[in-house]
């Protein structure tokens, strides 16, 4: 049974697809996360907590008879201003201070958004049903549903417009400036108060695309923030910050990993081989920069 | 000298705060009974706790209007002191603690899930005050020799071996081949046992064992191999998120599985999210409106399902039926006991022996009870897509017949 990858070939294709359409959607909140990080230098526990808020919005789309694949440009506008509101009342008295007291500010967030969502909300589990189909591969061997394909295509969508806007725009260089030195950029006339409060928009109306997708193809709950703000944590310092085709390529490499250590190691293993992962990499990156650190003494 | 002063005052008014307050609270004051309930009004499981809360409600309205509890000649009225519990078990403990100790509490009525209630029962047990529970199934709330537990359903481990049976009995008596799907939690591994108590016992072989989990929102990978491995039977428990998930993902991914069996269907609101792609699943229940148990308060089920709808809106989910049930069995104790002693009341308890709208009540000496099979349920849906749990075994409850294999997605 442990090797059922080996006893049914067919089960390798599906597992490594099934991998990389999650990890698209994996690495679009993950995207988000690197940007305010590497801007603002703040950890944002709050992050998947923002995704299921982006979730009920789709879903409430869709109890009010709009197909919720339109959340997908709803939900990140309403977000961009939920962001912004976040970083208004809280994000800009700790923005400066150590990542410390942005982790525990972060936190608070996200206990108060899981508590007032299960307060509007109500604990249920709800989902949003897109009526998409399902698309069939080597003679129905290998099944995706379109749900996911969808997502994964809106979540490319989304990445390559991002930095595309980043690269074009005024106030993308105005974010990538600020990434690289605050202080300067202030000098040379950036109003990075500004440059802030927009990237955790960005960020916010990031979430809300990625949960909009998660309620068309998963299910969403208050209380299932958490494990994408692990998720999306563990791409980012897999990748390291400011490496955007690195978050596509970790947040793919996790979802296929995931896949592949259900198969081999058991359902309930799979979340905690994500952290075991996380562990290994984190011991890995010290050793490597222990070794640095000698080179330069 | 003066700081002194003002401490003894304040401790002293402390003191007289509290001892008025459980002269108050005592746990029959006047003409009422007051039951204390630790109930998740807040926090994950809020909507299942305010399932039980309107059963508790109904009933206790019900039982009072109907000329409430007579005991030693004098009538009396239940009263429910209600704290919220936060879906927490450690504030769930400490509640009953303050149930019991400060608000003077003699008699309590159980939380919802069973690990909340595990939380309470050992609090409970220790002060001697009988608990009757309705929402707590795991089984190993009743092996740890408590006294004064009483718990109204059937434990976690028979909800789905009628799945079992049925399906052996469809294949000629021999065994089938199982694939289950569990969440990790104390509820869904109990159901799990109970599978594999099944499976020895009529031979089948269980060929994917799948523990999902807390977090659980995807399950294709199981899906996967049930795809692959073809079993005979797919069984999956993971509270609403796996009974939401399951459909969602056995639709997409076009499973074809001749029996699915599950847990929570009615608490998911199934066939309300999901519509026609639910049609077929089996689901386990410890009730059904269309059961033909009898009492003296709610009729029978549909009557209990009609004024329900009227007071709360809603059509009644299980959990608000055997709350309301814990109810009618305290009623019973008292008046059988004819005492408020506690012992009394406890060995009254014990010995019940009563039918209800909910079902018979029974307990054995684990203070499970043992008198109240499980049903199954199938989701039928009509052309029009209008959906519908009917009951489809034990026989002799079953108002339609079981569809048995499931059509193949294909031929849809």
């Amino acid at each position: 049974m442990d090797f059922l990858v080996f006893q049914y070939p067919m089960i390798t294709v599906q597992a490594c697809l099934d991998g990389i359409l999650l990890g698209v959607l994996f690495a679009l909140i993950a995207y988000g996360m690197a940007l305010q990080w590497g801007v603002m230098n703040i950890i944002n526990i709050a992050q998947g907590d923002l995704v299921i808020l982006g979730g009920y919005i789709a879903y409430f789309m869709y109890l009010y008879g709009i197909h919720p694949a339109w959340g997908v440009i709803v939900a990140p506008v309403i977000m961009y201003f939920v962001g912004i509101a976040i970083y208004k009342l809280v994000i800009n008295k700790v923005v400066d201070r150590d990542l410390f007291i942005s982790i525990l500010a972060t936190f608070g967030i996200s206990i108060l958004f899981m508590q007032l969502m299960n307060f509007a909300f109500g604990a249920d589990v709800v989902l949003a049903n897109s009526g998409y189909g399902t698309t069939m591969l080597f003679d129905s061997n290998v099944v995706l549903p379109n749900s996911k394909i969808f997502s994964a295509f809106i979540s490319i969508l989304f990445a390559v417009c991002l930095v595309i806007y980043m690269k074009k725009s005024k106030l993308g260089r105005a974010i990538r400036a600020t990434a690289q030195n605050a202080r300067a950029a202030k000098i040379l006339g950036v109003d990075t108060e500004k440059v802030y409060a927009a990237t955790f928009g960005i960020n916010a109306a990031l979430c809300g695309v990625a949960g909009a997708l998660i309620s068309i193809t998963f299910t969403i709950h208050p209380y299932m923030g958490l494990p994408y703000t692990i998720r999306s944590f563990m791409i980012v310092i897999v990748a390291g910050l400011g490496n955007l085709p690195g978050v596509a390529m970790s947040g793919m490499g996790l979802g296929v990993f995931e896949e592949f250590a259900d198969y081999i190691l058991g359902t309930e293993f799979r979340i905690g081989s994500v952290f075991l992962l996380l562990v290994l990499i984190l011991v890995y990156r010290r050793f490597k920069l222990s070794r640095k650190r000698e080179y330069l003494k | 000298m003066r700081l002194n002063k003002i401490i003894l005052s304040f401790v002293s008014a402390l003191v007289i705060l509290f001892s008025t307050s459980v002269a108050s609270f005592a746990k029959v004051v006047g003409d009422k009974i007051i039951l204390g309930a630790a109930i998740s009004l807040t926090g994950k499981y809020s909507s299942n706790g305010v399932h039980t809360q309107n059963g508790y409600n109904m009933a206790v309205d019900r039982i009072n209007s109907m000329g409430g509890v007579k005991v030693g000649g004098k009538t009396y009225k239940f009263d429910i002191i209600y704290y919220d519990d936060e879906s927490n078990p450690k504030r769930a403990a400490q509640l009953a603690e303050r149930l019991i100790s400060q608000d003077g509490v003699e008699f309590m009525l159980g939380p919802y899930s069973s690990g909340l209630t595990k939380a309470i029962a050992p609090v409970t047990e220790k002060y001697g005050v009988p608990m009757v529970e309705a929402n707590g199934a795991s089984r190993s709330l009743f092996t740890k020799g408590y006294k004064y537990l009483f718990a109204v359903l059937a434990p976690a481990n028979l909800y789905l071996d009628v799945a079992i049976e049925t399906a052996v009995e469809l294949n000629g008596g021999k065994g089938v081949r199982i694939a289950q799907a569990f969440e990790q939690d104390a509820f869904s591994q109990d159901v799990r046992l109970g599978i594999l108590d099944a499976a020895e016992r009529t031979g089948s072989k269980i060929i994917i064992d799948d523990k999902l989990p807390k977090e659980l929102n995807d399950m294709a990978a199981t899906l996967v191999k049930v795809k692959q491995m073809k079993p005979d039977v797919l069984v999956v428990s993971g509270h609403t998120k796996g009974a939401l998930t399951a459909i969602r993902q056995i639709a997409e991914m076009k499973v074809d599985v001749p029996m699915l069996a599950m847990t929570h269907c009615d608490a998911a609101k199934l066939s309300k999210q999901h519509g026609k792609n639910s049609q077929y699943a089996l689901c386990a229940s410890q009730w059904h409106k269309s059961l033909t148990y009898k009492d003296d308060f709610f009729k029978d089920g549909m009557t209990y399902a009609a004024d329900f709808e009227k007071e709360f809106g809603y059509d009644p989910p299980y959990q608000s039926a055997e709350s309301s049930a814990a109810l009618l069995v305290f009623k019973d104790a008292f008046e059988r006991a004819n005492s408020f002693d506690q012992k009394k009341v406890r060995d009254a308890l014990a010995a019940t022996n009563m039918q209800t709208f909910y079902g018979n009540i029974k307990f054995a000496p684990g203070g499970q009870n043992v008198d109240k099979p499980m049903v199954l349920f199938q989701v039928m849906c009509d052309a029009s897509g209008k959906c519908e749990n009917k009951v489809v075994a034990p026989l002799k409850w079953a108002s339609a017949k079981l569809i048995h294999p499931v059509p193949k997605w294909s031929e849809r």
